[in-house]
């Protein structure tokens, strides 16, 4: 069964939150970029896909990173993958 | 004997305050084993151990402030005996004589804090249920670490920019190569298997610094010290403000996956605040990465006692000259702080130029470790 969209953010909002734990979830605004919004090098973004991999089972290729650059972006790409 | 001092953690650390020890008068210690927990200004340190004996006394209590040098413990080293026949039973004898208030060892119990380490202020140095609520209290106190952390930070550059006549050269590195080559190694692989550009950048500094080791080393007492070992300091700014620099070490003999795993532990460990002791210690070169900031370049202050730093800007797609065409390249701006008491700009320009080349041959990174590896 697919996860109906507000859950499925709010559970990305809380594995982002393991990552930076200063996040204030309720103030994150869903269209900005999220490693400028939430500052995350590097090191802290990957982390955050191997835990959307960890978490859902889902496969993201380098060659899609780019496409996630939004929370948006993140639930939607999840979605196509009907989670 | 040996005696196990409170080690620097880094040129902004004058003292430290025992939080725990690990072990107890009488265990048998290896290298590299974790024995204490000492809180710096900066967080607080697993202190680890670089001499092999058994452990004959522990001279400081955990919720004591030292200095840096100070003797923590005394170990006797393999095969040595106590100074006189009888002090080693002598210690196991003093401990389980030791006086502690019946109330105080159920409360220490209740606690998990060792009675043995902690310093007793009653009838003839009997611990008190009191000492062993100090005692407890030490080891969960958290200063304020932002300002403390702001303190140790402020006076170690001070240090630096008031000791250290800095020079400062730049070079922008054609990324094309690299990009194509880490596209490639980490297209089939599983995403906890795959690089970051941040550990091409760390192996090519390693690599590049053989060319130059008047670059890899401290300046201490009036002259410059090379290390044969490349223990590249990771600048590493912590979610709460502030920032670490702990070092993963011998850069330029591992192979490039065990870098990113040990890259990721240290990133992680460095945010949780559980540093090793060898790690705070012996970077002898520091490495700062703003490019996640969108910052074109980034000219650091040096962590004395090391004798450079070297930063990367971001990588941006800009113009530049290929075969006489301009095209769109991936280019990233490297920069070299150094130490004029220990290097020339001349020298330094060759180690930005052999950083630049390595780059263009990135298959070289991985390969040099397998060298290693077989040699």
């Amino acid at each position: 069964m697919k996860t109906d969209r507000e859950t499925l953010q709010k559970d990305v909002l809380q594995l982002l939150s393991a990552i930076a734990p200063e996040l204030e979830t309720d103030a994150m605004k869903p269209d900005q970029p999220l490693r400028h919004w939430v500052d995350l090098d590097s090191m802290d973004w990957l982390n955050f896909l191997v835990s959307l991999h960890e978490h859902y089972g889902v496969i993201i290729p380098e060659s899609n990173y780019a496409k996630l650059v939004t929370l948006n972006d993140v639930v939607n790409y999840l979605q196509k993958k009907r989670i | 004997m040996i005696e196990f001092k409170l080690p620097s953690l880094g040129a902004d650390m004058d003292e430290g305050t025992l939080l725990t020890w690990h072990v107890k008068p009488g265990d048998t210690l290896k290298r590299g084993q974790v024995v204490a927990v000492v809180d710096t200004s900066k967080a607080a340190v697993d202190v680890d151990i670089w001499h092999e004996g058994v452990l004959h006394e522990l001279l400081v209590h955990p919720g004591e402030k030292v200095p840096v040098g100070t003797v923590l413990a005394r170990l006797l080293e393999p095969g040595e005996v106590a100074a006189t026949a009888v002090d080693a039973p002598a210690i196991a004898a003093h401990a389980s004589r030791r006086a502690v208030s019946p109330s105080a060892r159920r409360r220490a119990k209740e606690l998990g804090v060792n009675v043995e380490s902690v310093k007793g202020s009653g009838a003839q140095g009997a611990v008190t249920l009191a000492d062993i609520e100090a005692a407890a209290h030490a080891t969960t106190a958290t200063p304020d670490r932002q300002t403390e952390m702001r303190k140790a930070i402020a006076a170690a550059m001070s240090r630096s920019k008031r000791e250290i006549p800095h020079y400062y050269l730049a070079e922008t590195i054609p990324m094309a190569n690299a990009l194509d080559w880490l596209q490639q190694h980490n297209k089939d692989r599983p995403i906890t298997e795959r690089l970051l550009p941040a550990v091409l950048l760390l192996k090519a500094v390693a690599l590049a610094l053989q060319r130059t080791p008047e670059l890899n080393g401290f300046f201490r007492e009036g002259q410059f010290m090379p290390s044969a070992a490349v223990h590249t300091g990771v600048a590493i700014s912590l979610r709460g403000g502030g920032l670490v620099a702990p070092a993963l070490h011998d850069v330029d003999n591992k192979p490039l996956p065990l870098l990113m795993q040990e890259l990721a532990d240290l990133v992680k460990r460095a945010r949780a605040g559980s540093l090793r002791s060898s790690e705070m210690s012996d970077p002898t070169l520091t490495v700062t990465n703003l490019g996640d900031q969108g910052v074109e370049s980034v000219f650091g202050v040096i962590y004395p006692p090391q004798v450079a730093l070297v930063g990367f800007g971001s990588l941006t797609t800009r113009p530049w000259v290929v075969d006489g065409k301009v095209r769109a390249q991936p280019l990233l701006c490297a920069s070299l702080a150094a130490d004029h008491r220990a290097s020339d700009g001349h020298r330094g320009a060759l180690f930005l130029a052999e950083l630049r080349d390595v780059l263009q041959r990135p298959e070289s990174l991985d390969a040099t470790a397998t060298q290693a590896s077989v040699q």
